[in-house]
This record gives structure tokens, sequence and C-alpha cells, in this order.
């Protein structure tokens, strides 16, 4: 995505802003801010972030593209919505934090080994095999996402919850193999692959 | 009127003061230690039955000088209004039964304090006249305004529209003012998203054809003499010739300066002709009519421009403005919007340090700039470098980052100052500097003062007074128009810096008070705070000693003198505060229904005891406009005050005779208890000054004890204010506390 990537940079050479609008989910809204801090002040991780939502919005006025979008602030974004409900200004900061992350992906932009870009990348594509989430898969490639030691420990440590789970049916150990999917498997990867279609044309669109 | 005085006392029974009190043994006390000639008793005496009786005696008996013992002076206005004889009023239940609590052990002590009330209100009546007026009033109904601006001609509109006719007198060649050069206004109307037609056009056009208005241009004020009423103004023309019209009252509505950036060379304004001031882009854009804004060093049509907002204001900089004007961030709003409107895709960049935009309409009209693609970054701006593009480096606030930007034009955001004359109080700031630096600086002001506008021909100096930062002085919470000089009204960005729409707001207000000017000016009644009031001060020529105390603290410069140094009250000018009175050493001024007499004689006549009985006297002396209204609003609350308290209402602090101090320590009180409004620079008093007059006339007051060998905390001065409902009483009963402490006073005779 690194052609898309020169390809925007070229077009909105003077006004990241104007990208923003343009490209990320409800990015209108971010000339709207009056820096309150009350987002940033409000936000339960906000002071573990390199830049509050405050701070990005007023980076990407500031044209500062580079470090907004190689960012891996708005990853932290858990969607608790306190800043939404808070905002004075009305602005729907989770949905742009999301908006700017996925923007930053399609770039390529992302920072190498981020760990909630690889889980929402793995949710993704658990998700897109059956059309439903496997939830034993999921959290088993959680637990090994970071090396089959660190797994196997993991995995020990749930046991208890595990077979807890099992007794009260609240797991399915068939699911480990194959696992069930939507009723209509073929249907839904239709959508998907329509889905993809119309997004691509936009953001090339833009991108011209 | 006759000649004949004839007395008569009212005693109220209702609203439970009958059954808290002996009223037989009241009306006994009135007749025989008050020397009331008849009293009666009557169970509601505010209700239509009682008025009558009263009214009755008036007409049938003859009776000239009543006693109303009843609720607070403050109640029942209404009910008790004759206006052709004298009143007192004992206040016997807000000051008495509501204050204190019905018990038996209580029974004694409430009632010495009723009789006390009884005795005191009888002696007041007793050297009290009913005020006639002085007769010098005259009605004229011709208003003065001074400055033909957005204020003036809005003031001089609304006066003639009420039927009053106006006389403008404009300094320039033409009306209109600095909005008169204006591209567009701030919105003041709904949804508030765009500048709007400033309305000038039409506004000057309007006063042109008003047969009411005369327009004087090239024109300043050589000389202003007179009084509400009677003014008389010599209007000289720039060519040399002059007439003197007379005036009933005068509006100052005279404006304001721009403050001039060049004493800041960081942001380049002498240096390059692309930095320009707020009002200064107002003239390009006039002169782009309704083409792109072009920059005034080569004509580029502006394609960014950045706007440096709080040049120089709210600074503790020497040369810079203390203060801010609050709507310099509106002005860059709506010029930022000129350059959207008229510059096609112009890059066009607020740097702020604080955003104000008050109110509903300022949240508004930022949203729309913000819709509008006006970026807003908060950065302090260093330094502007000139150069075929500018370049402003700033401290980006928000990333905490060094920034810089480039672009074709600056517009600086610099404040609103006040065009007024000189201070008449400058020399004596200079005089009564505590220290070299202060002098200093109040010595700086006298030397720069800005030339007179009014030419007032008065003792205290020959324009208004200022407040602070040369705005004019007036009373910012509870009477904004009333300025310091009677009958002469401020309006404007003269009185503190202001947007249009508020300039035409305060000139309708002050365009209502100055018609009330002239009107009360005709039937000689006093102007705000004492509205109505006929009674003005006079003096005892044969006792004065022409010492000047009483020209120099009228806090309204009411008093001249005459060609042998003797005072002329000039009535009309006069607030009847009474501080003339508080200040003469001689005590030869007085006021009909107020006077070191009908105060002396009430502290006289309440009853101190032996010694040895135990029952010390605390003396009140209560502001009649803020804390004695907070005392009966604490009787309402059922606050309780002390059994040993008597309250006496003064007008003002300022009205306080240092006789009444050393008469009542004489005569054996016990603690004396002063209570005025807020003083200083955020004063609360009425008076303005007159609280801080009188204070510093009772700082001196320790001498008097020292005299008389008296503790110095038997008297006690405070700033009360009319929310103290709780503190007030408190004050009081503190005092009967430090006298418990203390001891009774060795005086008692
Ligand atoms: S709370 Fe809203 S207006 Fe305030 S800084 Fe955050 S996004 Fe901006
Ligand atoms: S929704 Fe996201 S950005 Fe907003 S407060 Fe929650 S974690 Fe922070
Ligand atoms: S009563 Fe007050 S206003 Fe009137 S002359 Fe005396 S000091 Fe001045
Ligand atoms: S204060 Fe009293 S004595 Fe002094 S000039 Fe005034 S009236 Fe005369």
């Amino acid at each position: 995505m690194t052609e898309l990537n020169t390809a925007m940079i070229e077009q909105y050479r003077n006004s990241f802003l104007q990208e923003v609008e343009a490209n990320v989910e409800e990015g209108e809204w971010v000339k709207m801010c009056m820096q309150c801090g009350v987002c940033a002040g409000s936000c339960p991780l906000g002071n573990a972030w390199e830049h509050p939502p405050q701070e990005i919005f007023m980076m990407i006025r500031a044209g500062k593209r580079e470090a907004v979008l190689s960012s891996d602030s708005m990853w932290m974004c858990t969607s608790c919505y306190n800043c939404i409900s808070r905002c004075p200004r009305g602005l729907p900061i989770t949905h742009i934090m999301h908006g700017l992350a996925h923007y930053a992906q399609r770039l390529g932009l992302v920072p190498k080994n981020q760990p909630t870009q690889r889980f929402a990348q793995m949710f993704w594509q658990n998700l897109n095999k059956k059309g439903r989430v496997n939830e034993l898969k999921l959290g088993l490639s959680l637990y090994f996402m970071n090396g089959f030691g660190e797994g196997v420990k993991t995995s020990l440590k749930m046991k208890d919850i595990g077979l807890g789970m099992l007794k009260t049916k609240r797991m399915a150990v068939t699911e480990a193999f194959g696992g069930h999917g939507v009723k209509d498997l073929s249907g839904f990867q239709k959508i998907m692959k329509k889905a993809h279609e119309l997004e691509d044309a936009r953001i090339q669109k833009s991108g011209n | 009127m006759a000649d004949e005085k004839k007395f008569a006392g009212y005693i109220c029974t209702g609203c439970g003061i009958g059954e808290r009190l002996d009223a037989g043994q009241l009306e006994t006390i009135a007749t025989r230690d008050g020397k009331m000639q008849s009293c009666r008793q009557h169970e509601m005496l505010c209700s239509k039955e009682g008025v009558q009786t009263i009214r009755d005696d008036i007409a049938n008996e003859g009776v000239t000088h009543i006693m109303i013992a009843a609720c607070s002076r403050r109640a029942k206005v209404e009910a008790f209004n004759f206006t052709e004889v004298a009143m007192s009023r004992a206040n016997l239940r807000e000051g008495v039964i509501w204050v204190r609590p019905d018990t038996d052990e209580n029974r004694e002590t409430t009632q010495e304090m009723a009789d006390d009330y009884i005795r005191m209100a009888c002696a007041e009546v007793k050297f009290m006249t009913q005020p006639t007026g002085s007769g010098e009033q005259e009605l004229n109904k011709q208003i003065l305004v001074v400055g033909g601006g957005i204020t003036g001609m809005t003031a001089a509109l609304e006066t003639a529209a009420a039927g009053y006719p106006v006389h403008i007198v404009e300094k320039s060649g033409v009306l209109g003012g600095h909005a008169g050069g204006y591209y567009k206004s701030i919105p003041t109307r709904s949804p508030y998203a765009e500048p709007q037609d400033t309305g000038i056009s039409q506004m000057i056009a309007d006063v042109e054809a008003n047969d009411s208005i005369t327009v004087h241009l090239n024109s300043t004020l050589a000389r202003t003499e007179g009084a509400p009423g009677r003014f008389n103004a010599e209007i000289a023309t720039e060519s040399g010739s002059s007439e003197t019209l007379s005036f009933g009252a005068i509006i100052q509505a005279t404006g304001f300066k721009l403050y001039d950036p060049s004493a800041l060379p960081q942001y380049a304004y002498d240096k390059s002709a692309d930095v320009v001031t707020n009002e200064e882009l107002e003239g390009l854009v006039m002169q782009a009519d309704g083409g792109p804004i072009k920059r005034p060093s080569d004509g580029k049509a502006v394609e960014s421009v950045a706007f440096v907002q709080n040049v120089g204001q709210n600074s503790t900089e020497e040369n810079e403005l203390p203060y801010h004007s609050g709507i310099g961030d509106m002005i860059a709003i709506k010029q930022a919007m000129y350059f959207k409107e008229l510059n096609g895709n112009c890059d066009t960049t607020i740097l702020f340090d604080n955003l104000r935009t008050p109110g509903a309409a300022g949240e508004d009209f930022y949203r729309a700039g913000q819709q509008k693609m006006i970026t807003f970054s908060k950065g302090a701006v260093t330094e502007v470098v000139p150069g075929s593009t500018l370049e402003v480096k700033f401290k980006d606030l928000i990333l905490n980052d060094d920034a810089t930007m480039q672009c074709d034009l600056v517009v600086l955001d610099v404040g609103m100052m006040p065009n007024t004359g000189p201070d008449p109080y400058a020399q004596l700031a200079v005089e009564e500097a505590e220290d070299e630096a202060e002098k200093e600086k109040a010595r700086a002001l006298l030397e720069n003062a800005p030339p007179s506008i009014l030419n007032l021909e008065y003792r205290q100096g020959t324009d208004l007074p200022h407040l602070k930062y040369g705005f004019t002085d007036s009373h910012f919470i509870c009477f904004p128009y009333e300025t310091r000089r009677t009958g002469i009204y401020a309006a404007g960005p003269t009185r503190r810096p202001m947007d249009m729409r508020q300039a035409a707001d305060d000139a309708a207000g002050a365009a209502m008070k100055a018609i009330q000017a002239a009107e009360n000016a005709g039937k000689g009644r006093a102007a705000h705070p004492r509205s109505g009031d006929l009674s003005f001060p006079s003096f005892r020529k044969e006792g004065c000693t022409q010492c000047k105390r009483c020209t120099v603290e009228c806090p309204f410069g009411a008093i001249n003198e005459d060609e042998k140094r003797y005072p002329i009250f000039n009535e009309a000018r006069c607030r009847r505060c009474g501080t003339c009175m508080g200040a003469c050493p001689v005590r030869v001024i007085s006021f009909e229904n107020y006077s070191v007499d009908t105060v002396g004689q009430q502290i006289k006549n309440v009853e101190v005891p032996e010694e040895w009985d135990e029952k010390p006297r605390i003396l009140v002396l209560a502001c009649e406009n803020d804390a004695y209204p907070a005392l009966d609003q604490s009787a309402m609350n059922g606050v309780e005050i002390t059994q040993w308290a008597r309250v006496v209402p003064v007008r003002c602090l300022g009205s306080i005779s240092l006789s009444w101090i050393t008469d009542s320590l004489n005569n054996g009180y016990d603690g004396i208890v002063l209570m005025g409004c807020q003083k200083g620079e955020d004063y609360q008093c009425h008076f303005v000054k007159g609280s801080e007059m009188g204070l510093e006339r009772m700082s001196k007051v320790g001498d008097t004890l020292q005299t008389l060998n008296l503790e110095p905390e038997r008297v006690a001065s405070y700033e009360v204010a009319i929310t103290d409902i709780q503190r007030a009483p408190k004050l009081i009963n503190d005092m009967a506390e430090t006298v418990q402490n203390i001891g009774m006073s060795p005086f008692k005779f």
C-alpha cells in the first residue's frame, strides 16, 4: 500500500486535514475540535498513549501526517466511549480513532508488531473464514500470539477456567477442528468481496 | 405645612409585635420620653384603615411629624408614604422581635430593646423636616451627546425617539466613528454564522433625517459648566466659531483608540507593510471593494493569512495593556471569514492563546468558523519575520513544539483603549502615593494625561473620574452608566471594551438614564441610589471655616467654591450620600431629613443602664444600602442578634460624623460596630468613595479611644455585603462577646 501512501501525500500536499476529511471515517469532524482536552482527560488509557485524541486532532491540523499515521496511539482505543459522551463539541472521537487506525493500516504505516493491530488482524481473519468468530480458536491464537512457550504457559494458567466452561457447555472442543460457520457461507464471502471492491475503488478514487 | 409642629406616634401591634411586646408601655415611652403629643395603637397599621387613621390625623389634627413603630423602614414603604410630613420609623419587627428568642427570660431585654427604638425614632423625627426641594430646579429636556460613533448615534436616536431633543458633538468631519470604516460586523442574529452588515450608513441617514437631532461636526466642547438640568456647554468648531447651549444631561460616548503595536518589535509591524492591525484590515477589505483582499506591499491577492491574537493585551509587561478587550477573537473569526468569502481557497489560521467567544452567539460563530475550515491553532507567536512571504514563528501550545508558518499577510489583534479625558484625581494620586515607586507611576499618569474632553468647570477637575486603565468609573454591577458626575453618563467603549452590539445596548441604557436625570433635575430629586429624595445638603455659613474638606471629599464633585472660598452645593449634582456632612469638622452641613442631630439624638436617647446592671449597649451604624438590608434579611431568617445592640441606619459610612462616635463613647456605650460597603478597586459602595472616606476617617478613632483610655477593640468597622445574612449579625454578636471579655465601659453616668 505504499504506492497509495505516495499518491495521498502527493494529492494532499497542503493539507493533511483535508486528506483526513476525505479518507477517514468521520474525518470531517476533526476541524470542529476546540481543543478543550476533555477527551484526553476522560480516556481511561489516555495517559498511556503517546498522543491522546485532543493532541491527535491538533497534529492533524498542524499537518503532522507521518507522526499521526505511524503513531500507535489510536490503536490503543478500547471503544469505551467515555470521550464521545463527554466531548462538548459532539465529536465521534472513538470512530475517528478507529478510522485513523484503519486508514493507517491501508497505507501500510502501522508500526511493526503493534499488538492491538495484530490481534485485530487475527480477529478479522478468524471471522472471515466462517462468517462468525470461532472463540476457541481466537482465544488460542491470542495465547500463542507471542510464541509457543508463552502460549503453553498461558494455556496452563487458564486451564481451570477452560474446564469449567466445558462443563457448563460454554465451549465445545469440537470447535477446534473446523468449527461451524454461518448458514450461507458462500453468500457471506460474496458480500465481503463486494465490500472490498467498493472500499478499494473509493480509496483509489480519492488517491487520484 | 403649618408652622407649628405637631408630633404623633403610631404603634403597630400586628405581625406578632403586640404578643411579644407590651404596647402600652411603648405608648407611655413615646409620649413620656419621646414627647409625642399623641400616640395610637393599631392592630395592623399598614392596612387600609391603619393608614387612613394616620392620614386623618394629618388632615384633621394638623400632625406634621410622625413616628411609626412597626416594621423595618425598608418594609411597607408604599403604605407608609406620607409626602407631606416628616416621618421616622422604629423597627420593632425586623429589629427586635424577629431577632430575639420568644422566651420568658428574654422578655425583659426584648422590651428594653423596643423601648429604646421608640425613644430613638421619636428623637430622630424631632430633628427632621419634610424636604420640599430648593426651588432652584429647572427642567431642560435637551440632551447633549459627545461622540458621533455607533454609541453616540444610538444614544441620540433613542433619546430623540423618547421625545427629547439631542445635540451630537463630533470631533471629526463625519459621523460613524470606527465602525464607519468596517466592511461587516460580528453577527447579532441567529444562526450567527456569517458576518453581517454594520448598519452604519442607515444609522447615519436616520440621524441626519431626524428633526430632533442636531449634529455638530468638527466640534469639541470648549467649556461645560452647571449641573443636571442646567448644563451650559460651549461648542467650539474647528474654524474657531462657538456657541453655548444649555442641556439637561450629557452622554459621553467618546469611544476608543487602538493600541499601537509599534511598541512590540517582535511583530515587525513597523518593518513590513504586510503586518496590519485588525482595524487596518477592515480598510484593506473596503479598498478591495468586493474583490479579493490584496496585501499592501505589492498588491498581491492574499492566499494565506495569519491572525495573531492577544497582541499586547492581558499582559504584565510595561507598555502593554493589563486587560483584554474580550472581542478580538470574534473579530478574527469575522475577518477570517472575509478571506473565505473574497479570496477563494485562502488559508486562514488564527493563532490564539485563549480563544474568547463569549455567549451562545460566540460559540455558534466559532463553530461556523471551523465549518468554513478556518484553522485554529493554540500558539504563542514569538516572532514575525518580514520578507516577500512572511514567516510567523510560534510555540504550538498543544503539541509543545516550536513551529513556523508562511503567509502573505499578518493581522494583529490589538486591544481597545478608552478615549477619555484626564482623570481629575490624577494629581491627588501623586500626593497620596504611599511609596516612591507608586508616586513615580502616578506622576507618569499625570504627565501623560490626555487632553480634556468635557472641559468641566468643576472644583474637582475637568472630566469624568477613571476607575482603572483610563476607563470611566461607574458601579459595574448596580448602575453601570452612573458616573461620578451626576447627569453625565458614559456609554460604550469609553466605559469598558465592548463590541458594536454591546455599545448600542449601552447607549440605549445611558440615554434612558440621561432622560431620567434631566427629569429628576426638573423636580429637584436625587438620582440613584436615593432616587426621589428631595433633600439636599445645606450649610451654616457663619460656622464654616473654609477648610475644604467637603469639596475634596464629595465623591461626585458636586461642590464648587465661591469667590470667598465657601462651598457651593450644586444640589442637582448631589447624590445625597452625606459624605460632606460626615467630613465637616465643624458639623455645619445638614439635610432636612438627615443630619448630625437626627442620628446624634438617636444615640443620645438610648437608655444606657448603670455599669452594675451588666447590660451593655452596642451601637451599630449600618449603611442603609447593603448592611441594613442584610440585617433585615437575617431577621427574616430568624438569625439572632444580641439584645444589647441598637442599630441606626446611615446613608453611607461616609456620612458618619466622628462626633457620633465620641459622644456615644462618652455616654457609656460599650462597643461600636460600623458597617459600610466594600471599598477599593472592586468597590460595592453605592456612593463609590463614601465607604472608603468613612473608613479612612474611622481609622482615626484610635486617638479618641486613647484619650478616653478605652480599649481599641471597642470600635470595629467592617465592609458588609447585602448577602452577608449570617455574617452581619455575627459581627454584632462578636462585639457583645468582646465587651463581655474586656468588661463594661467605665463611662456610664
Ligand atoms: S473533547 Fe472534543 S472538543 Fe475537546 S479536545 Fe476532545 S475532541 Fe476536541
Ligand atoms: S473510546 Fe477510546 S479514545 Fe475514547 S475514551 Fe475510550 S479508549 Fe479513550
Ligand atoms: S451629599 Fe454627597 S454628593 Fe452631595 S454634596 Fe455631599 S458629599 Fe457630595
Ligand atoms: S467641610 Fe464644613 S467647614 Fe469645611 S468648607 Fe465644608 S462646610 Fe465649611
